[in-house]
């Protein structure tokens, strides 16, 4: 049997249900985010969303990296990539999203004979640059505080073999800045967090201790089975239930209280905190990381002159409501309709993780 | 110094008929083939021709379980059995990319020239190109094969509500394998595809009756196929998630890369709609035979959602629809 098994038993999934049913009774209705794209797929893998409603209400925040990615920027990737002698390495996702014009994505651009290839590791976009000198090898540095130690780990091994045919595109962004933003917001209506446990286990559960301190909500670091969940969510309603907003962490098997202090080195090492866009949200200072001024030699933003586009979000696509939890897939007049994810709108419909590929996926009955 | 294939061998002249008669011919020999016709003259067949084709492209060309050889052959006997017909005659052509090993060719021949014998079908034609360095990747098969038919009326306009639905074994082992055997999932394991010839299974299948339709789960793997068999018509087939079966390894190596076993392609599994009445000697009939031992019934025909696929899974059903974008690219 599968470790993960444990998680999976529908038996003790039913008492957590029915323990969660009976404290929704005192709280009333109660509305709760997830920002990590992996729990949103897991949510709607397993139905969860239908069996917790309407006593609990689970919603999609900005948790998944290519959907939070702006247009703009795709469109300045897809200006980079058409460069003589550039590769782009990629992880799998960003491939198949669109840039302002509907369709035009790096997998279209590799079928007409750019150079774009698909890496499950930074590290292998590095050992490309070894293998072909010639070429310049630009790694697509998208994510959160989960793919930026990997990120700072091959600009290290990048600068320690000298190799100047190699550079990184640098889109990651910060976790805390986004949430902070999400809550200030006008229309913020969100009563605690499931927190990101892969992010977690680098940042360290401390770092959503900042939910209930200053704000109140309460805040589960969880894992992404079915039993993860939860019991996460149990535990988000009891906090709730009895009026003492906590951060707890559920995903105790990966996630220390502190993080990994190796990846956080790392990161502090070669990255510092700029402000970035992000698709929904806007303008958010600190909320993405740059490379620190002595790594510039592997800043392919430097490099290339990389300007990305003025576009942000896509005519008619709500992605953009979506990512904060205002929208949800079903909600807007796209879904299902003109966006599917065989021909997809927004990055929420295209992403493997995105809110609306989940929700059509996975559409109940 | 190691043998190679060179553009020479894809000529049409000296060298052409060197690689035919030392490699493929000692492999292949039959007399239909033996005489090196343009095309191999066939006994009658006695019963309608059942006619397929395939191409096979899977990188990497050897896999844990099998080689492209087997694959080809596998491949298009498969087709003609769930099209109701036992397989009788292939062709088989190469296309080689030049510096290919002479020695993995005769690897790769040799696995498919004993996946036909132990079927009972005979290669009795072929073709071999060479192409420049670089415009294949290493070698490419097409096989087409010809039966004879033996079960009639086969097909989606036979399916009924309250069929049943079965599945042959474990689902999306060979996606998986050829996953693990690229390097795509950093770590060792001892997954093997399931690429096997099911003229056995389907022959006791149809033996035991009752069957409606037949299909091998091949691309886009149980759900897509289940699909196919409902979408545009009248029925659903409804799947118990329990019930269908995995293979820890499949389904631990399907996590770490994020994709789903029920779009893992299969190349040695079959799926059949059975009358319900028909179900145990069916199945009986499968777990009587090697690589039938699995067989099991992962879900049934209803009409609660015109031509769509549900799963019913622990907190409740949701629609399964087929495979968009190719979940792994060359797996075939």
């Amino acid at each position: 049997m599968l470790f993960e098994d444990h998680f999976r038993r529908p038996e003790g999934s039913r008492r957590l249900l029915d323990a969660i049913h009976a404290l929704t009774e005192k709280t009333g209705p109660v509305r709760l985010m997830e920002i990590c794209g992996t729990h949103t797929m897991a949510i709607a893998k397993a139905g969860l969303r239908t069996a917790l409603a309407p006593d609990v209400r689970l919603l999609s925040g900005p948790g998944c990296p290519v959907c939070v990615t702006p247009a703009g920027e795709i469109d300045g990737i897809l200006q980079l990539c058409g460069q003589p002698d550039v590769l782009i390495a990629s992880y799998g996702d960003l491939l198949r999203v669109p840039g302002s014009q509907r369709g035009d994505t790096l997998l279209r651009r590799r079928a007409l004979g750019a150079q774009v290839r698909t890496v499950y590791s930074p590290m292998e976009a590095v050992e490309l640059a070894a293998a072909q000198p010639d070429t310049q090898v630009v790694f697509l540095g998208v994510g959160f505080e989960t793919t930026a130690p990997g990120t700072a780990a091959c600009i290290l091994e990048a600068a320690d073999r000298e190799l100047e045919n190699f550079s990184v595109l640098c889109l990651l962004k910060r976790t805390e800045p986004a949430l902070r933003a999400l809550i200030a917001a006008p229309d913020f209506a969100v009563d605690g967090f499931l927190c990101p446990g892969h992010v977690a286990a680098v940042t360290g559960a401390i770092a959503f201790s900042f939910l209930p301190r200053e704000f109140q909500l309460p805040a589960v670091v969880s894992g992404f089975e079915a039993g993860d969940i939860l019991y996460s969510v149990w535990r988000l309603v009891a906090m709730l239930a009895e009026g003492h907003p906590g951060l707890e962490n559920e995903y105790t098997r990966l996630v220390a209280p502190a993080g990994n202090p190796a990846a956080l080195a790392a990161i502090d090492q070669v990255f510092e905190h700029r402000t970035s866009l992000w698709r929904g949200l806007g303008e958010i200072p600190d909320s993405g990381y740059a490379l620190r001024p002595e790594y510039s030699r592997w800043d392919a933003a430097q490099k290339f002159g990389f300007v990305p586009g003025q576009a942000n979000e896509i005519p008619g696509c709500r992605c953009g409501s979506v990512i904060r939890g205002v929208c949800e897939p079903g909600e807007c007049p796209l879904f299902g309709k003109a966006c599917t994810p065989a021909d997809p709108v927004g990055p929420c419909m295209v992403s493997s993780e995105g809110a609306c590929a989940a929700a059509w996926k996975y559409r109940a009955r | 110094m190691k043998e190679i294939v060179t553009l020479d061998h894809g000529s049409g002249g000296l060298r052409t008929s060197e690689l035919i008669e030392q490699v493929l011919l000692p492999a292949y020999g039959n007399a239909a083939l033996n005489e090196l016709g343009d095309g191999a003259v066939l006994s009658d067949l006695g019963g309608s021709p059942v006619f397929s084709t395939d191409s096979f492209v899977v990188t990497p060309w050897r896999f844990p379980g099998g080689n492209i050889g087997k694959l080809a052959v596998c491949g298009t006997i498969n087709d003609v059995c769930m099209a109701g017909g036992e397989p009788k005659y292939l062709s088989l052509a190469l296309i080689l990319e030049e510096g290919f090993a002479m020695d993995d060719l005769r690897e790769i021949v040799a696995s498919a020239a004993e996946t036909a014998k132990a079927c009972g079908v005979q290669i009795v034609t072929g073709d071999t190109k060479v192409v420049e360095r670089g415009h294949v990747d290493g070698i490419y098969i097409n096989t087409a094969g010809i039966g004879v038919l033996r079960a009639h009326g086969l097909g989606r306009s036979a399916i009924r509500p309250g069929d049943a639905v079965l599945v042959s074994g474990s689902v999306g082992c060979h996606g998986a394998a050829v996953m693990m055997a690229r390097g795509d999932i950093p770590c060792e394991g001892t997954l093997l595809s399931d690429c096997c010839p099911l003229h056995a299974l389907s022959k006791a299948a149809l033996d035991a009756g009752g069957v409606r339709i037949l299909r091998d789960p091949t691309r886009g793997g149980v759900a897509t196929t289940l699909n196919e068999f409902v979408e545009h018509g009248p029925f659903c087939i409804e799947l118990e998630e329990d019930a269908i079966p995995v293979d820890p390894a499949v389904a631990a190596a399907c996590d770490l890369l994020g994709l789903d076993p029920l779009y893992a392609a299969c190349e040695g599994r079959m799926l059949a709609v059975v009358d319900p009445t028909c179900v145990d000697a069916v199945l009986s009939a499968l777990h009587a035979l090697p690589g039938g031992e699995g067989a099991v019934q992962i879900g049934r025909v209803t009409t609660a959602r015109p031509g769509q696929v549900m799963l019913n899974a622990a907190f409740g059903s949701r629609i399964l629809s087929k495979l968009t974008g190719a979940q792994l690219p060359r797996i075939c």
